[in-house]
């Protein structure tokens, strides 16, 4: 059972031709769920009724010629993150199991507002906290280019099913690389927006000041098409920017001629595969044909960032999580004598093992005593980040590296936190500066698995980001490679 | 008490009369059913974001520049976290290291005349809800949450420990609420909790320049239970003092049935309160403009307007500081008096009749006031002019009362107007002489206030519409002519 190999694109040409019917593709997509989500586990909940009532809806639409975008009665996929009214929305952890948001994420609306099908939730890291979606408290979702590999993470459910051919497209949240990483290890497009591009209302916080909302697609025209149908000023969120959104799809137009792109020494140093880095050299290569002028530059704050981030990232956590407490919704273990004891109980049952361990990284890096030299020094190092970011784009448009140093792992294969931690190094940096980054197909190592090539961009500065990725992307052929799912 | 000086230092919070919440769009209104005033936001649903309400940014600007305080051009919320269900989110978004303004004072009268006391700081943050427990709190079964009380904006106001007795810190606390009502900033009704107050207290050896080891009272819901608390913990430090003991640093809770307080808990159980900038909102910078546009359209102070009142109106001062009580109140007043010029009886009538009627001074209570200020000042004009008498007045003021009409169409319609007739009142004064000749005996045997007998005797018989003035004279003229 093989996707026909349509872009969000084709989909909606096909729509509009009366070619092919929304509703007959999104019963293709849920067929396909349910003969192959059993094994890759990309969903936690399936809603085939309301996707049904949404592609009729669609479908009539396009027959009376009046469709409501691009993105109309395309069938994607939501991390579990994401409010959805009416539908439960667990963020991978026990401690939601049964929450049934009585609201829709701005992102959830807006994608309703362009006629979107949605599919349902995808599985993730409890809370986002993960580069496996291992940590999900409900199931493991495998790597459709290898069933004993992971997804990556924290998204890795969308990752999953877009690669797998679960969805045309999906949404996940990148914190330190939770977009990009799985992108890169499922051989998809991730795009990070710059933070604020997006609005974060009804997102599941995990740290709030690292948090970005952020597509997944087959192609890089297909991430432009989702973000622009997402992107823009919310009132319901204060951090989200008032900027005007350009036509993404349309920016995609002129190669990269004359565009200057920075290499950084720091991102191909030790730790890094050197079947990744050979691919990703190549690709450079490519956008040098195609143009480019390309220079090395030098972040020498990189190495402090896996350690910033893994302070900033806990603390707001550790915040952002206490309103699990069983009071209000969500699990409560009854039973205690007390207050105190009923909320023990509760959070000791519904958060996982790495929930835990970060809450308590976080409550420390808070507390009197402790806030100066952890929270306070992160924030000071958080500040030369950008600075050094800035300066680096005083000189070039665009940096090019390797999203992950590694290709997708084995299962249970980086049980240290640390080495799964260490993942991250090469996409907390955007992360941290809330730059653009975009995670492109660039080759595959000896056995078969999918290499990322990261793009970083200047701040609000996605259209050049995309325009260099899709020259690339349309200079070579490794999007035409789909994993066969058996 | 002597042999300590008293320091106290108050906090109070303010709920501010903004028609929607701090950080999202539900109303505030007080004693809606319960949890029908909420919405995701201030419920703390996962996935919300606040969004601050500029309305209560405006008071609280408002109500710094009132008082002196520096308005920083940058503030920032913080996130204050313990546990409470309370609380939705178990942080409470508040401000902490940039607050919204800082440094200014109130002015307040003094048992030994005006002190200035300092105000430290003043910033703004989220209310938290209420919880109703099922019986007696220690046997509850359960214990409910109203989430409509969460997420009202609060303002906080730190002073300075510069108040030096109980007294003192009363007559902080009702000038700051004078302060509030005239802003129109807050309805400073302490019963609903509009206005709540925690007092720090600690004693130290007269002109020490060392603080002594403080207490903090919470639960002071009244002026007079602000007094008593503190009076109670000044006289129970006193005495731990006196005998050679030390005070524990704690927070006491009032119990105001017994007069007592009593500890709450100690401070080496305080909470860490994890303070650290708010990452969900950006931090708020202040148009100078702005906040010169409120300064500009500040009303005038209630202590400018209660001097104001003596020198202009020659009001004594009890009279004046009553009436500038609350804006509504102070501006009823002077629209009065500009309609009919006699300041002080006017103020006689409001202070006398008019608030013991409204059971308020607030400009809510001022602003459903069935009597008019240029009907109050009507009613003076007619018992000026001699058309009625004062006992007459008091009738028509309480059918002003009920039914909200002018004196004049009450006085005409009830046929209540002073007979001023000379003529007319003659004959009844002929009358009560005929009929009372023991008065007029005992006048003439020297007792002049026998004709006070026959005055009331005209006044009754004229059903209190005679010009006691005029009868007076007339009894006075007939008696010695006899």
């Amino acid at each position: 059972m093989s996707e026909p190999a349509r872009t969000i694109r084709q989909l909606h040409a096909a729509f509009t031709a009366s070619a092919i019917s929304p509703v007959a593709v999104t019963e293709e997509y849920l067929a396909r769920i349910a003969a192959l989500d059993p094994k890759v586990g990309a969903y936690l909940t399936v809603t085939p009724d309301e996707a049904r009532a949404a592609a009729t809806a669609a479908e009539a639409r396009y027959r009376a010629g009046r469709p409501l975008s691009a993105l109309d009665g395309v069938p994607v996929a939501l991390k579990d993150v994401f409010c959805t009214r009416g539908v439960r929305t667990t963020c991978g952890s026990k401690i939601l199991e049964t929450f049934v948001p009585p609201y829709d994420a701005t992102i959830v609306a807006r994608l309703r507002a362009a006629g979107a099908v949605i599919l349902g939730k995808t599985n993730m890291d409890e809370f986002a906290m993960g580069s496996s979606t291992e940590h999900s408290a409900f199931q493991v979702t495998r790597n459709p280019w290898d069933l004993a590999r992971v997804p990556g993470g924290s998204s890795g459910g969308s990752a999953a099913a877009v690669a797998g051919g679960l969805a045309a497209g999906a949404f996940g949240t990148d914190t330190g690389g939770s977009v990009r990483q799985p992108a890169a290890f499922c051989g998809v497009v991730g795009l990070k927006p710059t933070y604020g591009r997006v609005s974060r209302y009804g997102l599941i916080a995990f740290a709030s000041s690292l948090d970005h909302v952020a597509p997944f697609a087959h192609d890089v025209a297909d991430a432009a098409l989702l973000l622009g149908a997402t992107a823009g000023h919310d009132p319901l969120d204060a951090t989200s920017v008032d900027a005007p959104v350009p036509d993404y799809v349309a920016a995609l137009a002129g190669g990269v001629a004359g565009l200057r792109i920075g290499v950084p020494d720091e991102y191909f140093g030790a730790g890094l595969d050197p079947e990744i880095e050979r691919a990703v050299r190549a690709a450079i290569e490519v956008l040098r044909d195609l143009g480019a002028g390309v220079e090395r530059v030098s972040l020498p704050t990189t190495e402090y960032g896996v350690a910033t981030y893994y302070v900033v990232a806990p603390a707001e956590a550790s915040s952002n999580l206490a309103r699990y407490d069983g009071v209000k919704y969500g699990l409560r273990v009854p039973g205690g004598k007390d207050l105190v004891e009923m909320v023990s109980r509760t959070r000791a049952a519904g958060f996982g093992a790495e929930v835990k361990r970060r809450i308590m990284l976080g409550t420390y890096a808070l507390s009197t005593g402790y806030y100066d030299a952890y929270y306070g020094q992160a924030q000071k190092v958080r500040t030369l980040v950008r600075r050094e970011f800035e300066a680096a784009f005083a000189r070039v448009d665009l940096l090019a590296a390797p999203t992950t140093p590694g290709v997708a792992f084995k299962h249970g294969e980086k049980a240290d936190p640390l080495a799964m931690y260490m993942n991250d190094v090469y996409t907390i940096p955007a992360s941290m500066t809330g730059l653009p980054a975009i995670s492109i197909p660039c080759g595959f190592n000896g056995s078969g698995l999918p290499i990322g090539l990261q793009l970083i961009g200047r701040a609000l500065d996605e259209a050049t980001l995309l325009r260099a990725a899709h020259a690339y992307e349309q200079a070579t052929t490794w999007r035409e490679r789909r994993p066969e799912v058996a | 008490m002597s042999a300590f000086e008293t320091v106290i230092g108050l906090e109070v919070h303010a709920q501010l009369a903004t028609r929607s919440k701090m950080f999202c769009g539900c109303p505030t209104g007080f004693g809606a059913a319960p949890n029908s005033q909420t919405c995701p936001i201030c419920l703390g649903m996962p996935g919300v974001l606040p969004v601050i309400n500029r309305r209560a940014v405006e008071f609280a600007v408002r109500t710094a520049l009132a008082l002196g305080l520096r308005v920083n051009p940058a503030c920032r919320f913080a996130r204050k976290h313990y546990y409470y269900p309370d609380m939705p989110k178990n942080f409470q978004i508040s401000q902490y290291e940039e607050p919204l303004a800082e440094d200014g004072a109130l002015e307040i009268e003094g048992a030994a005349g005006p002190r200035r006391i300092g105000i430290q700081r003043l910033h703004l943050e989220e209310d938290v809800g209420k919880l109703v427990h099922e019986g007696a709190f220690a046997a509850a079964q359960a214990s409910l949450v109203d989430y409509n009380r969460s997420g009202v904006p609060l303002m906080e106001t730190v002073s300075r420990p510069d108040l030096r007795s109980p007294e003192e810190a009363a007559a902080y606390l009702r000038a700051f609420r004078a302060v509030l009502l005239y802003l129109g900033v807050c309805d400073g009704n302490m019963e609903e909790g509009s206005l709540r107050c925690d007092a720090n207290i600690s004693l130290r050896a007269p002109g020490s320049a060392e603080l002594g080891t403080k207490v903090e009272i919470k639960n002071l819901n009244s002026f007079r239970n602000v007094q008593r608390a503190l009076e109670h913990e000044e006289r129970r430090q006193a005495e731990a003092l006196a005998a050679g003991g030390r005070i524990v640093q704690e927070t006491r809770l009032f119990d105001a049935d017994r007069g007592v307080t009593r500890s709450m808990r100690s401070k080496e159980y305080a909470h860490d309160y994890r303070y650290f900038p708010e990452p969900d909102l950006v931090p708020l910078k202040l148009d100078p403009a702005w906040i010169e546009s409120i300064r500009a359209a500040l009303p005038e102070p209630p202590r400018a307007r209660r001097q104001r009142f003596v020198s202009q109106y020659g009001l004594p001062v009890y009279d004046a500081q009553i009436l500038t009580q609350s804006r509504a109140l102070a501006e009823y007043y002077e629209t009065a008096v500009r309609a009919h010029d006699n300041p002080k009886a006017i103020s006689n009538w409001i202070m006398s009749e008019l608030l013991r009627e409204l059971g308020g001074d607030d400009d809510a209570a001022i602003a459903r006031t069935p009597i008019l200020p240029g009907h109050l000042a009507a009613l003076v004009r007619l018992i000026d002019g001699g058309t009625i008498s004062g006992k007459i007045a008091k009738d028509v003021f309480a059918r002003m009362l009920a039914s909200g009409d002018d004196p004049d169409t009450i006085v005409r319609r009830e046929g209540l107007t002073q007979v001023a007739d000379a003529g007319a009142l003659e004959v009844l004064v002929d009358q009560a002489i005929a009929a009372n000749p023991k008065a007029v005996a005992d006048f003439k045997a020297g007792k002049t206030a026998a004709s006070k007998a026959l005055v009331g005797q005209v006044m009754k018989a004229s059903a209190g519409r005679a010009n006691p003035g005029l009868v007076d004279r007339l009894v006075q003229e007939k008696l010695s002519r006899m």
